[in-house]
């Protein structure tokens, strides 16, 4: 019966394979467009394009619609797809000082050159779900749309401009400080293994690779006392930068334009033992799309995985990024699911051995004193002691 | 072929792009090289799960060719929905015939199984591997591990043996029984159970080991020494199944899985699931040469 349950694995696959798609259409709602999913899923799409480390919003959205919403899963499907792409450049450095900005904010200063510009944001809407858009229609958006138009005077654009970076004012003032010599070899961490230590640039890049709840909740951590960063926006910017190449003459080549979220957060150098002056030191976070938890929180990390020591979880490298990778530690998670019945016989062939010997050494123990009654025994002790190494 | 219609998409023979296949195998070479070094390698991303068998896929799919047999077994069977769909992956990226036969299969991935069946010198067996390094129980860093093995210093694992024994009676590993391959590195068998972990010693055939979501490979090329960690008075023993018989086919001496019915009584059957149809077929092949199979045998004779 179990062996018979084990066969059939194929034909269990395509039923199993079926009834999921079954799910997703039962209902005959029409087919969600990717434009729509494009337009109106945008933060998710953002989401799962920096996680699967793959700027294409049109497959972000396909993605997403195939998996009905799961957004590592989507994630998971943009890096499968990205691996099969040949990498055929590599860009220049983003200029983020050349931003068309959307928004840019800093916490540091009530007001900085250019000015705080808010942009598109939630942060201060009352959280209260809008029951209006039960019955949202096209009439709706299309008066929404007027309003918003006629507040705009197209006669006169306000000049298109960029705005010079926070973090400056203090460089200029002397305030800000490296925090230590740093390893700047940049590594491609989709063409090597990371080694530890690992240089700046590929602790960066799989930090803008991260899962953003990952993340999240190392660089909270280290806000809350353990790890000790103590982080204020520096600035905060989201906008659209140009990307460009060099072709294979040599050339300069714009390729196209990406949104980006930027955070730069200021936080005390730990300076050296004679030191006695607290420098300003710059944790740097940078992700697709706009993911403002996602760039604070990598911007925190990478300034307490500069802190030495591993006082705490969020200041150790092979804690943070073997950890806060959404795709493998999905994965990982889900593959308990599989069968491990010969792996578990041998560890329960060893358990068993060694209740048997307990037992014998129980009796023996009887047969020279009086008998006491028997503890319960705690069988499990055994599978936790042994190193994890079954998958 | 996979083809994506919409977005126009054709995927390369066997999945892999021919530049990333190439370093996987230049990867592989060393590993042959230095029998039981984990090689780190670039682990692309795949369209099954991490963990899921991505490492076994890695090295399947940079060696297999069109002339390939393939057979892949999850925990000793053919039909186990994750072989189903591995081996469904690797027909559609290659054309490649597959086969449950192990006789047959030139190339083999397997998850947790050596074939009770032995293997030739004209097959390769590759193992999905989860956590290659077999210190990580005793040590949780990367980078001293990797010390440790530079310096072949061991000490800690020796100790955590030992002190299994001081606490429980015997060395408590299960399977990924931690083994010493060419008298080097200390490695982790995948984890096969303790029964399969001496077939690796002196094979005719070639074992790979991929840990896609770790990114190493090793390997345990033919003819070389694998010894199971033992001390003189404490030895290696494989799982014991002391007069079970499999409810199936009658036969004993093989790894058994043992099967819980309705009313919670057990049976056992033979684990290998082509093993045990060619026992039904009266068709027994030809076995691996152990000592401690060997043991096991001969107390059946007896």
């Amino acid at each position: 019966m179990g062996y018979v349950a084990v066969k059939g694995g194929t034909e269990a696959i395509e039923n199993a394979t079926d009834l999921v798609e079954f799910y997703r259409v039962r209902d005959q709602t029409s087919p969600v467009q990717l434009q729509q999913l494009q337009a109106q899923f945008r933060l998710a799409i953002d989401k799962i394009m920096g996680e699967g480390s793959f700027y294409a919003p049109e497959y972000g959205a396909l993605a997403l619609k195939q998996v009905e919403g799961d957004g590592l899963e989507a994630a998971f499907i943009l890096r499968a797809f990205r691996a099969t792409l040949s990498r055929k450049y590599y860009s220049a450095i983003l200029d983020t000082k050349s931003m068309f900005v959307q928004r840019r904010i800093s916490s540091s200063f009530r007001d900085i050159p250019g000015g705080q510009v808010l942009g598109p944001t939630r942060d201060y809407t009352q959280r209260l779900i809008d029951t209006r858009l039960v019955d949202e229609t096209n009439e709706h958006i299309r008066a929404f749309l007027a309003g918003f138009a006629s507040r705009i005077d197209a006669a006169t654009p306000g000049e298109v401009t960029t705005f010079g970076k926070v973090v400056d004012i203090l460089r200029a003032q002397g305030l800000l400080k490296e925090v230590r010599p740093e390893d700047r070899r940049v590594v491609d961490i989709t063409r090597e293994a990371v080694k530890f230590p690992a240089p700046r640039s590929a602790r960066l890049q799989m930090l803008a690779r991260a899962e953003t709840g990952g993340i999240m909740a190392l660089g909270y951590s280290s806000m809350r006392g353990h790890g000790g960063v103590h982080p204020t926006v520096g600035e905060l910017r989201v906008g659209l930068v140009d990307v460009k190449v060099t072709d294979p003459a040599g050339r300069n080549r714009y390729i196209g334009r990406i949104r980006v979220t930027e955070a730069e957060m200021i936080t005390e150098a730990q300076t050296a033992g004679k030191e006695a002056v607290p420098y300003y030191a710059i944790g740097y976070g940078l992700c697709f799309g706009q993911n403002e938890t996602k760039a604070i929180c990598m911007g925190i990390l990478d300034r307490a995985l500069r802190t030495e020591g591993n006082r705490a979880p969020a200041n150790d490298q092979e804690f943070v990024l073997y950890h806060t990778d959404g795709i493998e530690a999905m994965g990982f998670t889900s593959h308990l699911k599989l069968p491990h019945y010969v792996t578990f016989q041998s560890g329960l062939s060893n358990l068993r051995e060694a209740v048997d010997r307990e037992r014998a050494a129980k009796k023996d123990q009887g047969q020279s004193s009086t008998a006491e009654p028997e503890p319960p025994e705690q069988p499990a002790v055994v599978f936790a002691e042994n190193p994890d190494l079954t998958g | 072929m996979i083809a994506f219609q919409k977005f126009n998409t054709q995927f390369n023979f066997a999945f892999i792009d021919e530049s990333t296949k190439r370093e996987i195998r230049r990867k592989l070479l060393k590993a042959i090289c230095i029998p039981g070094y984990q090689v780190p390698y670039s682990s692309p991303e795949m369209p099954i799960a991490r963990g899921w068998g991505t490492g076994g896929l890695h090295v399947t799919l940079s060696l297999i060719g069109r002339q390939d047999v393939f057979k892949i077994i999850d925990q000793g069977s053919d039909a186990s929905v994750n072989a189903c769909n591995l081996r469904d992956f690797v027909r559609r990226t290659t054309d490649c015939r597959t086969t449950f036969d192990t006789r047959e299969a030139t190339l083999i991935q397997s998850r947790h199984r050596i074939t009770e069946e032995t293997l030739s010198e004209h097959q390769i067996l590759v193992f999905q591997v989860p956590q290659p390094e077999p210190l990580r129980g005793v040590e949780r860093y990367e980078r001293k591990t990797r010390e440790m093995h530079g310096e072949a210093d061991y000490a800690k694992m020796w100790v955590s043996l030992y002190e299994s024994y001081v606490k429980y009676g015997d060395i408590m590993e299960g399977a990924g029984y931690p083994v010493k391959v060419n008298e080097r590195y200390i490695m982790s068998p995948s984890p096969i159970p303790r029964w399969d972990v001496p077939n690796l010693n002196h094979s005719q055939c070639l074992f790979l080991f991929g840990a896609g979501r770790e990114k190493r490979l090793y390997a345990v090329p033919p003819h070389t020494t694998v010894t199971p960690l033992e001390f003189e008075d404490v030895r290696f023993r494989t799982e014991k199944f002391p007069g079970i018989r499999c409810a199936m086919s009658g036969a004993e001496g093989a790894f058994m899985d043992e099967l819980y019915g309705e009313d919670t009584t057990s049976r056992h059957v033979v684990n290998d699931s082509d093993f045990l149809d060619k026992l039904l077929a009266n068709d027994e092949p030809p076995r691996w040469e152990n000592p401690y199979l060997r043991e096991v045998l001969d107390g059946l004779d007896g």
